[in-house]
């Protein structure tokens, strides 16, 4: 029922939105919550055990009951607060948690059968026989006790992260806060000032309160204009802090466009701010706390402060009827205001003896709410007090146990509040977040007063400046005591979450779950969205009575980030689709998509498959053509993605004699040579080849994987292992567009194509040099990795695209073309040549037959190392090859060998395959791999056995070249 | 004689303006990165100064102007951009040859720090990054180099190969930003 002349609302703009297929109207600046209040909807949502009606309790972040689902297909959001989800247009809202409907739930049931699903239930229940959990009785509970659901679609919002640097951080934007940040901002600091609700004020916006001689919501709303004309200060409103981190960041959700229907792909519904802050003043406020009574949870029980918000803040009154029940004065606020705007208030019961009405209202004191009435929503009360027990008719109950600070960012490292016993809640303790102080009603000054005083003398503090001029505020004591539960029968609800009663409380107790943490897991109360907001202090409280410990001795849980939930789609933002990770392209991408070759990944590296031709339908045959090309003609493949290093200075040659196991202060200018790397634990790291351009200066090539890998060792090694050595290095890998270019017809091609022709004796196997190619300074090394006669040609990357066009359209010419991955991996197996499937990590040098590459002339880096008893073992699994000679012809890698006649387990295995491939040039598969002893099987017969796939297949143990081992065509 | 194009990183992908932010691809001309070897950082610094008009610049520094800059590029490292280098240079550093290696792009116009804050962890407040100053960081997964050129102007570099998915992170960011009007 909305009141005259009251509230925050724009009464001009009405807006038009659904809650469970129902049409209602609000009005811009409502939430769903007070639009529906507005519209005398009381119950909201089923409870998450019990299926007990509910209603709305709060009126912010902190609310249990009131969970709703927001949009529909991709856009679906489950768990949303009506009580932070502004309407808009259109707005879509559902209740969750009921079947078939919210008025008709059949799983009410669980509430008639609730003498039996107390505090353990599950656990004792549930525990046998043993394999039924998980298959059985979880998805059954699973299903009957949840909160709302995802689609299962692909989330098709937009959510973003951002970065946020400030001197000073001020979180919540109430009256110390606001102080805070306009002390800070006079004095010139860059502030950022962050308050989850969407106007500033806090409570000042909630309440009657005046300071200055305004309404306190007017004074806010001029603070915020002040704030908002300073260019060093950010006011960032919908955004609620939810984590404290080292090093003075923050994590932050903004909510930016959860009030607003636009959903276009671009503006973001979320934004993740990480937000560093030299200094952070918690400005939190204090969240109210409800008081346990049998059947405190009938919709239509609110706390007294969201009672007096509805009104304040958005002109509703909750009920046409109202009570309040409190222990403290600040609750009587609620029957004045109400009265103030005419609303019938029925009575006011104090559990205080000594409460005195501060208006013209019935105050019942020494008295408590025992039961209510009603189903779907409250009927009645019973009040008992010493002269008896009477019902009240009431539509709307206030309620209040007084105010818990709003501690929670301050133990976000671990550490603990101080409980004090004068306001009965826990307070920060100074110093728990570096860097961030309190100030106001979180630090327990629940006064207007002392909150405007202490937000700007806790900014003041920290810059050493002046204060910003204080206004005059309200300045009432809080006058309170104790009241967490009311003695009696019945279920008088704590966590209304978790369905967690009193009686689950001391169940626990009872069953020696008496430490606090022990509690929370066995009655699950503090958990879920609200994160035990409402009911904290109030269990242990009441665990610390029912265990004859006090307070301070019981403890509280560990309050951790997030402060309020965040969706997982906030915190990976950006990540998703093509965010996951980078996507390199080599400059032939284009044209290599245009052939319509499938990609494969290689790291971040997108490389061609192969390049399919038509009428091919599988990919072997493309594979088998394009290793024809290479044997035959002439192919050409792009390898610039393999690591290329600029290495140069006077120690150039120094250092890669340190970093190989080979020698190449030897090579000669303007030739290249093959090396090997080791890791200093003398396990191969890397392979390629190096060439050397000019006295000084050389090039490395890496593999595609370990370009990263093997950079990084440099910097270890020029760093840390050898800074005495004068040499720089820089990657190129960017800078040259390198291809192969292998086949009988390489040079042919080659010659076709460069400004100046090559021949045998220029350009003798592994020479390198420069060439000029159309004009542009290119370089050109002989090397191999196919076996055959070949070449690779690098220009800067700005000529790449151009390069492959002219050496595939030359090679087609030449009857050769375009190869992939594939068929690189096959002729690269033909020949025995080796990739990090064999230098997998685990392997040496020995291992894989290039003990000799380790210079007896000279030290290096692993060599050590890799002289271990155990690694040059002659029983150690070495790299040989492997072929099919039985009747089934299939090999697979990853298979496993063993004796012909050896049962296939662990115990008797004598190695595994690490590349296989159909060879077209020997018609049958080829396979390498590991096999004890290695060499001295040459010849043998083996067992592959495949278990996943279930092959088998008998092999003979090869040498691993099984093609041209002389080399005679690579030299050729 | 074969006739090799040049293509540069974006090839016609940009400029892209989204809300007030303008993206484009710059000619970084001549890129080259400079490593004095052992000791001769200060003689480099001098002959930078007498053959190209400006120092060997400090940590997250640049120096030069438009057109010929030295932007420091990590440790020991700074990029010389626009000019050719000269050959002496070579007597006190190593010398790389860098064009082809980055894709180098400017981002323009109000609201470019809010871009930028989308996807890099360094304070980029005005006071804090002013012009002319750089840093090696992250734009999102990538690792970048990021120098401010004016009040609401920057370059940013990347891997050449990354080229497609710095415009898809500036593209994003952008909409982001230009979204809030």
């Amino acid at each position: 029922m909305r009141v005259r002349n009251k509230g925050r609302i724009d009464r001009s703009k009405p807006v038009s939105f659904t809650f469970d297929g129902n049409n209602y109207r609000g009005f811009e600046g409502d939430t769903l919550a007070s639009a529906l209040l507005a519209n005398d909807v009381r119950l909201v949502s089923r409870s998450f055990k019990y299926h007990r009606p509910r209603g709305i309790l709060t009126a912010g972040s902190e609310e249990p009951n009131a969970l709703v689902t927001i949009g529909s297909g991709g856009h679906q959001d489950p768990n949303v607060r009506a009580t932070v989800q502004e309407i808009y247009e259109g707005l879509e809202a559902r209740s969750q948690n009921a079947w078939p409907s919210l008025e008709f739930d059949v799983m009410a049931v669980n509430d008639l059968a609730s003498p039996f699903l107390g505090a353990g239930f599950y656990y004792k229940t549930f525990m046998w026989p043993r394999a039924f959990w998980e298959k059985i009785y979880e998805p059954i509970i699973r299903r009957a006790a949840g909160l709302g659901a995802l689609s299962g679609q692909p989330n098709a919002d937009t959510y973003e992260r951002a970065f946020a640097h400030c001197d000073v951080l001020v979180i919540g934007g109430g009256p110390a806060g606001l102080m805070a940040a306009l002390t800070a901002g006079q004095a010139g600091a860059d502030v950022i000032l962050a308050d989850e609700d969407s106007l500033l004020g806090g409570r000042l916006n909630l309440e009657t309160l005046e300071v200055d001689g305004q309404s306190g919501a007017a004074w806010a709303a001029g603070v915020a204009a002040q704030l908002n004309a300073m260019e060093n200060v950010r006011v960032m409103t919908r955004t609620t802090i939810t984590g404290a981190y080292d090093q003075g960041t923050y994590g932050a959700l903004e909510r930016v466009n959860h009030h607003t229907s636009v959903r276009n792909g671009k503006a973001p519904l979320e934004t993740f701010w990480r937000i560093a802050a030299k200094h952070a003043i918690l400005c939190a406020g204090a969240l109210e706390r409800p008081v346990a009574f049998q059947n405190n949870d009938r919709p239509g029980i609110m706390t007294a402060g969201a009672v007096r918000a509805y009104l304040n803040r958005w002109g509703v009154a909750p009920g046409k009827a109202i009570t309040v029940f409190a222990n403290n004065d600040d609750a009587h606020r609620t029957a004045l205001d109400m009265i103030d705007a005419g609303v019938h208030v029925s009575a006011v019961i104090d559990s205080r003896a000594e409460a005195e009405a501060l208006g013209a209202y019935t105050l019942i004191r020494g008295a408590h709410v025992t039961n209510t009435g009603g189903r779907k929503r409250l009927e009645s009360i019973t009040v008992r007090s010493a002269s008896g027990a009477q019902n009240i008719a009431t539509d709307c109950l206030a309620m209040s146990g007084g105010w818990n600070p709003t501690v929670h960012l301050t133990c976000h490292m671990n550490g603990r509040p101080t409980w004090r016993e004068d306001i009965a809640s826990f307070v920060p303790t100074e110093g728990a977040i570096p860097g961030l102080v309190t100030a106001g009603a979180c630090q327990g000054d629940f006064s207007t007063a002392a909150c405007l005083q202490a937000g700007a003398a806790a900014a003041a503090h920290i810059l050493g400046c002046d204060m910003a001029d204080v206004p005059v505020g309200d300045d009432c004591a809080y006058r309170m005591e104790p009241l967490w539960a009311v003695p009696g029968k019945g279920r008088a609800w704590l966590d209304f979450q978790n369905d967690v009663s009193v009686k689950d409380i001391k169940q626990a107790a009872t069953e020696n779950f008496r430490s606090v943490e022990h509690m929370k897991r066995y009655t699950t109360q503090g958990m879920a969205t609200d994160q035990g907001k409402n009911s904290n202090v109030q269990a242990l409280a009441l665990l610390a009575d029912a265990t004859r410990r006090g307070i301070p001795e019981t403890g509280t849980t560990t309050f951790r980030p997030p402060y309020s939930p965040v969706a997982m789609a906030a915190l990976a933002a950006g990540a998703e689709g093509k965010g996951f990770m980078p996507e390199r392209f080599t400059t032939s991408h284009v044209a290599t998509k245009e052939r319509k070759a499938p990609m494969i990944e290689a790291g971040l590296w997108y490389r061609p498959s192969y390049f399919p031709i038509k009428g091919e339908t599988h990919w072997r045959q493309s594979c088998d053509r394009e290793v024809g090309y290479v044997r035959e003609a002439v192919g050409v493949c792009d390898v610039s993605t393999l690591g290329k290093i600029d290495i140069q200075g006077p120690d150039a040659g120094a250092l890669l004699d340190f970093i190989y196991t080979n020698m190449f202060s030897t090579l000669k200018v303007g030739r290249t040579r093959y090396g090997l790397m080791l890791r200093e634990d003398g396990h191969v790291m890397d392979d390629g080849t190096t060439a050397r351009l000019s006295e000084d200066h050389y090039v490395m090539t890496t593999t595609t994987a370990a370009a990263g890998d093997v950079m990084r060792h440099l910097e270890f090694v020029t760093q840390c292992l050898r800074p005495d050595l004068d040499v720089r290095f820089a990657s190129v890998t960017e800078q040259w567009a390198q291809f192969a270019v292998a086949g009988p017809k390489a040079r042919d091609l080659l010659n076709g194509l460069l400004d100046a022709p090559i021949d045998g004796e220029s350009w003798p196997f592994m020479a390198c040099g420069p060439v000029s190619v159309g004009g542009i300074k290119a370089r050109l090394f002989r090397i191999s990795f196919s076996g055959e006669h070949a070449y690779e040609i690098a220009v800067p990357s700005r000529y790449g695209d151009a390069l492959f066009r002219a050496l595939v359209k030359r090679a087609e010419k030449l009857g050769g073309g375009p190869y992939g991955m594939e068929a690189l991996n096959v002729l690269r197996i033909e020949k025995g040549f080796i990739t990090h499937s064999e230098i997998h990590g685990r392997v040496t040098a020995f291992d894989i037959g290039m003990g000799r590459m380790v210079s007896a002339k000279k030290d290096c880096i692993g060599k050590t190392m890799s002289m271990r008893e155990g690694l040059l073992d002659e029983d150690r699994e070495q790299l040989m090859g492997f072929k099919p000679i039985g009747p089934v012809m299939q090999l697979t890698a990853g298979a496993h060998l063993y004796e012909e006649g050896a049962e296939p387990v662990a115990a008797n295995d004598l190695g595994y395959f690490t590349s296989v491939a159909f060879s077209p040039t020997f018609g049958h598969y080829l396979a390498l791999g590991f096999v004890r002893t290695g060499a001295a099987r040459k010849g043998d017969r083996l067992k592959m056995v495949d278990a996943v796939r279930g092959i088998e297949t008998v092999v003979e143990v090869c040498h691993p070249v099984f093609f041209d081992p002389e080399g005679e065509r690579t030299r050729g | 004689m074969v006739d090799l194009k040049a293509k540069t990183p974006l090839d016609g992908m940009v400029p892209v303006t989204i809300g007030t932010v303008t993206l484009r691809e710059l000619d970084g001309g001549v890129m080259t990165s400079l490593s004095p070897y052992s000791g001769q950082e200060k003689v480099l610094s001098d002959a930078l100064k007498s053959s190209h008009g400006m120092a060997f610049p400090k940590p997250n520094r640049t120096t030069g102007r438009e057109g010929a800059r030295a932007i420091w590029f990590g440790r020991a490292q700074a990029m010389l951009t626009g000019p050719m280098p000269d050959a002496g240079l070579a007597k006190h550093a190593a010398l790389t040859d860098q064009s082809d290696a980055w894709v180098v792009v400017e981002l323009k116009g109000a609201g470019s720090t809010d871009v930028l804050a989308r996807l890099t962890p360094i304070d980029l407040r005005d006071s804090i990054f002013k012009s002319g100053h750089t840093a090696r960081t992250d734009l999102m997964h990538m690792a970048a180099s990021i120098t401010r050129t004016g009040m609401d102007s920057f370059v940013v570099m990347v891997f050449r190969s990354m080229a497609q998915t710095l415009l898809h992170d500036l593209e994003k960011a952008m909409a982001g930003v230009a979204s809030r009007g």
